[in-house]
């Protein structure tokens, strides 16, 4: 049904990020079989698919947490495994986590620069830090006045762009954004998707793992669908609409069998209200003393009895 | 990355007064405890006035502080050591023991203890991170270990309850010079431990607060996942963070151990639980990411002062635990208060 291998020469300089047949398997579970990605500098790779599609998985396993056990990861052509985070990211591979990975409790600037530190011999440069934290969020476009705010006082749009913007400041080439917009309103989505678009623009490869395809389609260039842990859908944005996305995403060939059983249940129906009768087991229900305070309504009828 | 129009600053996140940044710092709750407290007993306990006491309550407050310092710094790191009271003892005991036994330099038997308060710390540590279980377990383990170490090996040692004397051996002048030495500042008598208390707790506020190591602290305690993420050495941070307990429980063992020339080996048991208050006091958090080591000086204070005071103002000295439970309810309270009105 998709294309398996992206066979279209795009940009005349190789992926930063390649994936060949990818598989990690926790004991007997087979978590990720056989995937194949492909991820260019100046371009967004979203990688959607329902929960237990083996999203995280895949990502752990590029951000360092998890070691692979099928295939080849070769990052700007050589073959790599890692063993930590820092592997990740000393190859220039900056993950924003769905729980963002910040201290909660620090400073915006100590957040910002964790792991990273500015140091003027042997202790921390401070006005260096929160001098270019301020300006690195600014250039992002977002404003916060006192940058000795713990994060935690912060909303979820502003966390994800702190968080976006110290892995674009640490020199990344490919950003790994997991499900950024996941638990964001409609606005603080759109925040975010411009800076998926800016940090595509500055010449990074983005992987945006998402389950909306809605999000995925308005800034991605190319579009990976895990399903139990296979690649279902691999396709360039030419081959694509949004109605096919959105389709292969909600289950494509199952989604037609269910509207087609759903289709007799007759959805435009309004049923009439009913009173279902409980089984052997009665409903807990309001005692006799408790009765008179409770709404006319509930059980006026058997009052009349 | 022109592209991006800077978005208007979100007005709900206004800047905050000065007033309540000063308010938000940990060790706010610290410091109005301890006004109150030594306005308390400068009121009903004449003694308390009197300035030649300033020097014997800093000396009480210094051998809770030194060990505070190390525990709030670890609490600030997200565990506990419950292991810090005995501790103290064990690296007291260890260098009395060796030196004695063998005959050694006293000065052998100091260096000994060191390496073995820093192993205790570093075992702590390594236990926490093979296993995974959390560090009150861990170091509950430890603290019954080394409560039994400490008893036995006095035992099979000296025969009795207590370290031998080392006044005979080489080094002990010297020994008692650099750890249990006191000097006169105008009408105070200054113990050296007030010294390395206050040393102490400079050196840790700078580390917390100014160095790289002191922003992983924060991190750890606060999301060891997230601190992990950015890379972070989360492991040797809680290693180096038990060792600091240990390095500290090693300089008041050697204090303790010249001071009155011979240690008890039941002795420190409890003291576990005071350290951790003044940490509390000061402003931690028992989940860690948050707290002062000023103000767990501050707490230490606190202490020092409430034990003297009671002896000075004539109250019955059994009050003084019960004090301290009402002290540190009391301490906690005011830092949420003063937390929430300043974040709000």
């Amino acid at each position: 049904m998709a294309a398996l291998e992206d066979t279209r020469v795009e940009s005349t300089d190789r992926p930063v990020l390649e994936l060949e047949d990818i598989g990690k398997s926790y004991g007997n579970v087979n978590a990720l079989r056989g995937v194949n990605i492909s991820v260019r500098q100046g371009e967004v790779t979203c990688v959607l698919g329902d929960n237990g599609a083996g999203k995280s998985t895949l990502i752990k396993i590029i951000a360092g947490l998890h070691e692979y056990t099928e295939g080849t990861m070769k990052v700007g052509g050589v073959i790599r495994q890692f063993n930590s985070p820092r592997a990740a990211q000393s190859l220039g591979i900056a993950t924003v986590y769905q729980d963002l990975a910040l201290a909660p409790l620090m400073a915006v600037w100590r957040n910002f620069f964790l792991g990273n530190e500015v140091r003027k011999g042997p202790f921390l440069d401070i006005e260096t830090m929160k001098r270019v934290a301020g300006e690195e969020l600014t250039k992002m476009g977002i404003v916060i006045p006192d940058l000795d705010r713990p994060v935690g006082s912060l909303s979820g749009g502003q966390r994800q762009c702190i968080a976006i913007a110290r892995a674009i400041y640490f020199g990344a080439k490919v950003v790994i954004l997991d499900e950024p917009t996941a638990a964001l309103g409609v606005k603080q989505s759109g925040v975010v998707l411009k800076y998926i678009v800016a940090a595509r623009d500055a010449g990074l490869g983005v992987i945006f793992i998402t389950h909306n395809p809605h999000h995925a389609y308005l800034v991605g260039n190319h579009f990976v669908i895990l399903k139990l842990g296979r690649v279902a859908l691999d396709a360039h944005r030419d081959e694509l609409t949004l109605e096919q996305l959105t389709g292969e995403m909600a289950g494509g060939q199952e989604l037609d069998e269910l509207s087609h059983e759903l289709s007799a249940a007759d959805p435009g129906k309004v049923a009439p209200a009913h009173e279902v009768a409980h089984g052997g087991v009665p409903a807990p229900g309001l005692g006799d003393d408790e009765r008179d305070g409770a709404e006319p309504g509930d059980d006026a009828p058997r009052r009349t009895e | 990355m022109a592209t991006v129009t800077a978005t208007p600053a979100d007005d709900r996140v206004g800047t905050r007064s000065t007033l309540s940044t000063v308010l938000a710092r940990p060790e706010v709750g610290a410091l109005i405890g301890a006004i109150a407290v030594a306005t308390l007993f400068l009121a009903v306990a004449p003694a308390f006035r009197s300035v030649g006491n300033i020097g014997t309550i800093l000396y009480g407050s210094s051998t809770i502080g030194i060990m505070a310092v190390a525990v709030a710094m670890l609490m600030i790191g997200g565990e506990f050591d419950l292991s810090a009271g005995v501790a103290v003892t064990t690296s007291g005991l260890a260098a009395a023991h060796t030196a004695w036994w063998f005959g050694l330099n006293v000065w052998a038997g100091v260096f000994i203890a060191l390496l073995i308060s820093l192993a205790i710390g570093a075992f702590n540590g390594f236990l926490l991170h093979k296993t995974g279980l959390p560090s009150f377990l861990v170091t509950l383990g430890t603290f019954f270990v080394l409560q039994g170490v400490n008893l036995a090996m006095t035992r099979l040692i000296t025969g009795g309850v207590s370290s031998n004397s080392l006044r005979d051996l080489d080094g002990f002048d010297s020994a008692k010079a650099v750890f249990a030495a006191d000097f006169s500042l105008g009408p105070v008598n200054v113990k050296i431990p007030v010294v390395y208390w206050v040393v102490f707790t400079v050196i840790a506020a700078v580390l917390l607060l100014r160095s790289r190591y002191g922003n992983w602290i924060f991190a750890v305690g606060g999301d060891s996942a997230a601190a992990r993420a950015v890379g972070v050495p989360v492991v040797a941070t809680k290693i180096a963070l038990f060792m600091g307990v240990g390095l500290a429980a090693w300089l008041l063992g050697m204090h303790l151990l010249f001071q009155f020339n011979n240690l008890q080996s039941g002795q420190g048991i409890g003291n576990e639980f005071i350290y951790i208050i003044a940490a509390v006091i000061g402003g931690c958090l028992l989940t860690g990411g948050y707290g002062s080591v000023v103000g767990a000086s501050v707490g230490a204070l606190i202490f020092g002062m409430t034990q003297l005071g009671i002896t000075y103002a004539g109250w019955n000295p059994d009050w003084f635990r019960t004090f301290l439970g009402v002290m540190l309810i009391a301490s906690v309270l005011v830092n949420m208060f003063v937390k929430r009105k300043a974040e709000g």
